[in-house]
């Protein structure tokens, strides 16, 4: 089963090549149908490797180099269940995105086409990667389609701005990832994953480690859209088509996260797993994130950049997840993704249906325009509940395993913050829902800012199909919390992931695999602090959304106590928010230093 | 955020993270004292083992033959990331019609030469890539900079061909992916994805290294051609198509 | 003396970034993004050097001299096409900003913020 893990790469990139190459030869159907059938072809492929990477790690060395006398020459794919667990995910969402395209998109569609798949290549590969210069190869390939992808539509100044902004933070990024490579190569001499892990694992770890580290993980963080690396995201997601918004927020901005994972726990679980640092600058960071996009999106009225803050929120509670670096909250972050990049997806689809039935994103202008529409209704509402994790929906269950991963290392506020978090996202997901669908609520208000200027048209699209791809999106995604056996599978997969010292005797001696204990088929349980809490913030949200839709009804001392307390705040958040890229470069600066100063006084000590 | 905001704290960031390199570069081992044992193994095996005397590009196409594919892709990528930011539907540019036409024989004449020799150069480097210094990258990009200066000398008609989207996309198509093909052929045939397959021959010779040719010839494809597609998606910007009275020229 | 280089690559990355943050023109900065990019190849070709090494092209040299490494070579070749990509793609983004705004001073450049 090892010849998989390549064919995931090069299925995608194949066609891609192949598709915009023959691009006047071929009718356009049989393209659509060649791009379609790749991706899912891709999809099937990774169910396969997940279901055997279940009982052993299937390890894929490039150009047959194998490792010699423990020292790896090559490069390799090392896939646990785990990483073949998100590959699928990315695939399935990739998917959906190409159908929903087929008829949302009519310009341009082969060089769409193609970098939608390129974008697929080089995630499949970059989740599966064992080694740290292809890490940075891969994320530099996915970036580079997705630049080109957020500025589609060229004929307005805001996708020029949204693609300026991505490109430049995101770049920057990866150079300061490419600078922390350097400076690992030269403390160990290896470039593979597993083998840093073992030097490292001798010998003191000075500044130079410490550095690499905050190099490295802040060029994944920037990817992931992490406060204060967060400020291209909306710019980007505002402006870019609604599918490949769906790819771009449900699944790119997750494998930062996915990057950050691996690398802590192949290479830097070594010199610093004992204590906690690093883990809980990652928790501090992920709850921030969660909190302030949270309270960003409730002051939004475009809906794309709405979801583009819940996205962040999303992922700052994944983060937290992760920071938190027991299984539990690794198991917790990884059911989280999957829930969050299929109800993501499905809320940007209905976004897209929304815009192309009116020609409108704006919540405000939307008011009262969608009543009577069914379908994208239930689809809008459903994934809005998955988001804020209400019991047993969505995000639900790995919502309760962070929870549970928090409560076992002592740290109960922790839960608060991040239901808090999600509680506020979901708001504004609840009011413009309420606003758009329900015609509940005021036709204006001044706390939502300026109207951004509105979109194109799209004519001539299949709704139907349209809106069979978002409810599709949305009942996968909140299922994912009530499917029997996947909480188990899911900690199980999150177990062999943290096993840094397994993985590198499995990956670079040969290891055989122990026997995989037989898990059980049932729906897990959780702890009831987070029934409480999820049960909490669902009814946080409404009343959030219900203050957001009848704020001018509310007695006049409460408005004038939160216009005096709120007031300062809100400014200056919309100020930092600015859409210039020097103020997010100076952020990314900023921020950069910040962490790496943290870790040098955490760990230097 | 005003500019001083701004600078504020770019300031204290770029402050902060200098701090960070000077601590990290303080634990660097020397200039000149490269210890790990990458570098030493590779030096040491990959001429024995794939008959290839340019370790580097033994390295970029073999060792690491996945991370080239990658970055063949990116360069595909970015062709395609061009073509649909710089397509513009309306066409709405303005009418300006510049021809140009050097009348100054002696630059022209020089030109010429650069032109031949520069393609000259970048075949060679193209060919023997993989035996001396060279490789596919380097002698792709001097090939296109050489066809790129046949622009800036000669004129629209020369320049034609290489401006032709529909005569070039297959060959970027074939350069980007051959890469693929190669890697799967290896695949198909029971070994590790971009296994080297084919006969290794006598170092030093242009027959030797196996897939490594190959590859080298394709990745040189697929650069040439990226480049001039890239060139040629600027230069649309600003010139017109060919007006038949060109011709005379 | 013999940490120079490193200073040197330290010192591109951080007048890059300064570049950047502070550039007015598109144009100026894609360059100065490149600027940034090229102290990673500084690093990483300082990082591979080997003192009286030659290079690591084994052609009328005997194999077993010492070569440098060549692994950073390799690593710095895909480099650069990475800075040439995100170059062009500026340049193009650049251009549309041009058509549309008349500018390309990414500080008049928001159309959409907050």
């Amino acid at each position: 089963m090892t010849w998989i893990p390549p064919l995931l790469v090069a299925i995608p990139l194949l066609t891609a090549a192949v598709t915009a190459g023959l691009d006047h030869v071929t009718p356009r159907r049989l393209q659509d149908a060649i791009v379609v059938a790749a991706s899912a072809a891709t999809t099937a492929l990774a169910f396969v490797l997940l279901w055997h990477a279940e009982s052993r790690e299937v390890v894929h060395w490039f150009g047959g180099w194998q490792p010699r006398h423990g020292v790896a020459l090559g490069i390799d794919f090392a896939v646990g269940p785990l990483a073949a667990g998100m590959c699928a995910v990315i695939g399935l969402v990739v998917t959906l995105a190409l159908v929903y395209s087929l008829t949302f998109l009519h310009e341009a569609a082969r060089l769409y086409d193609a970098l939608m798949l390129v974008a697929l290549g080089a995630m499949c590969g970059f989740a599966m990667s064992g080694d740290l210069f292809n890490l940075f190869v891969w994320l530099e390939l996915m970036a580079v389609a997705a630049y080109a992808l957020t500025g589609f539509q060229v004929e307005r100044l805001g996708p020029v701005q949204g693609a300026v902004n991505f490109a430049i933070t995101n770049s920057l990024g990866g150079y300061l990832f490419a600078i922390g490579i350097a400076l690992i190569y030269a403390r160990t001499g290896s470039l593979n994953l597993a083998q840093i892990g073992d030097t490292l694992s001798h010998g003191p770890a000075g500044g130079l480690v410490i550095v690499a580290m905050t190099l490295l993980f802040c060029g994944f963080l920037i990817k992931g859209a992490i406060v204060p690396f967060h400020l291209w995201a909306a710019d980007a997601y505002a402006v870019a088509p609604a599918p490949v918004c769906a790819v771009l927020g449900g699944v790119m901005t997750d494998i930062g996260l996915i990057g950050v994972s691996r690398l802590y726990w192949t290479v830097f679980d070594a010199p610093f797993g004992h204590g906690h640092a690093v883990g809980d600058v990652l928790l501090w960071l992920g709850m921030v994130t969660a909190v302030l996009a949270g309270t960003m999106a409730f002051l939004q009225r475009h809906l794309k950049r709405m979801l583009a803050y819940s996205v962040v929120c999303h992922i700052g509670i994944m983060l937290a997840g992760i920071g938190l670096l027991d299984s539990s909250g690794l198991a917790g972050a990884e059911l989280m993704f999957l829930a969050h990049a299929l109800l993501t997806a499905g809320l940007f689809f209905v976004a897209g249906i929304l815009h192309s039935d009116h020609g409108l994103i704006d919540e405000l202008h939307l008011h009262g325009r969608a009543r009577g529409c069914w379908a994208p209704a239930a689809a809008w509402f459903a994934a809005t509940i998955g988001l804020i994790g209400a019991p047993y929906v969505g995000i639900y269950l790995g919502h309760g395993l962070i929870d549970e991963g928090a409560t076992e290392l002592g740290r109960p506020w922790v839960l608060a913050l991040l239901w808090l978090g999600s509680a506020l996202a979901g708001a504004a997901l609840l009011r413009a829902g309420a606003r758009i669908f329900l015609g509940w609520g005021e036709a204006d208000d001044p706390l939502l800012g300026q109207a951004l200027e509105e979109d194109p048209l799209e004519r001539d699209v299949l709704r139907p199909l349209l809106v069979a791809v978002a409810l599709a999106a949305v009942v996968l995604g909140v299922a994912i919390s009530v499917v029997p056996g996947l909480g188990q599978r899911a900690e199980y997969a999150a177990d062999r992931f943290q096993d840094r010292s397994g993985y590198a005797a499995r990956v670079l001696r040969g290891h055989p695999f122990p026997a995989t204990p037989s898990l059980p088929v049932t729906i897990r349980h959780t702890s009831v602090e987070s029934l409480l809490y999820s049960g909490g913030a669902t009814v946080l949200a409404c009343a959030l959304a219900l203050v957001g839709l009848y704020r001018r009804r509310l007695p006049r001392f409460v408005t004038v106590a939160a216009r005096r307390t709120l007031a300062l705040p809100i400014h200056v958040l919309r100020e930092v928010h600015s859409g210039v890229v020097g103020d997010y470069v100076a952020w990314v600066t900023v921020g950069t230093a910040f962490v790496g100063g943290v870790w040098a006084l955490l760990l230097h000590g | 955020m005003s500019r001083q905001v701004r600078l504020l704290l770019l300031g204290s960031g770029l402050l902060g993270l200098g701090a960070l390199f000077a601590w990290a570069i303080a634990g660097l081992p020397a200039f000149g004292d490269y210890q790990g044992p990458y570098g030493f193994v590779l030096n040491r095996i990959v001429l024995p083992l794939r008959h290839t005397t340019n370790v580097v590009m033994g390295t970029n196409f073999d060792v690491r033959g996945l991370d080239t594919m990658g970055e063949e892709f990116i360069l595909y990528a970015s062709v395609v990331g061009v073509t649909l930011l710089l397509r513009d539907e309306t066409r709405t540019r303005l009418a300006e019609r510049r021809t140009r036409r050097f009348r100054d024989d002696t630059v022209r004449l020089v030109g010429v030469a650069m032109v031949g020799a520069g393609l000259l150069i970048g075949l060679w480097l193209m060919a023997f890539g993989y035996i001396t210094p060279g490789g596919g990258f380097q002698g792709g990009v001097v090939t296109a900079g050489a066809i790129v200066l046949l622009y800036l000398v000669g004129n629209h008609r020369d320049y034609r061909p290489f401006r032709n989207e529909h005569l070039l996309d297959p060959f970027e198509a074939v350069g980007a992916g051959g890469y693929v093909i190669v890697g799967l052929a290896a695949l198909a045939s029971g070994t590790a994805f971009l296994a080297n397959l084919f006969g290794l021959g006598t170092p030093g010779m242009l027959r030797s290294s196996g897939s490594i040719a190959i590859l080298n010839w394709a990745s040189a494809i697929a650069v040439t051609v990226a480049m001039l597609l890239l060139f040629a998606e600027f230069l649309e910007t600003y010139v017109v198509p060919l007006e038949p009275e060109d011709a005379g020229s | 003396m013999s940490y120079l280089p490193f200073a040197v690559a330290a010192w591109i990355c951080l007048v890059g970034i300064a570049g950047i943050a502070t550039s007015r023109n598109l144009i100026h900065l894609a360059i100065c993004l490149t600027v940034t990019q090229s102290s990673s190849y500084v690093l990483l070709l300082s990082v591979g050097y080997v003192k009286h090494g030659k290079a690591p092209i084994f052609i009328g040299t005997k194999l077993g001299t010492t070569a440098v490494d060549p692994v950073v070579q390799a690593l710095t070749l895909t480099d650069i096409v990475v800075s040439v990509v995100v170059i062009a793609l500026i340049l193009a983004l650049a251009l549309d900003a041009h058509r549309l705004s008349g500018t390309v001073d990414p500080d008049q450049i928001t159309d959409i913020a907050g």
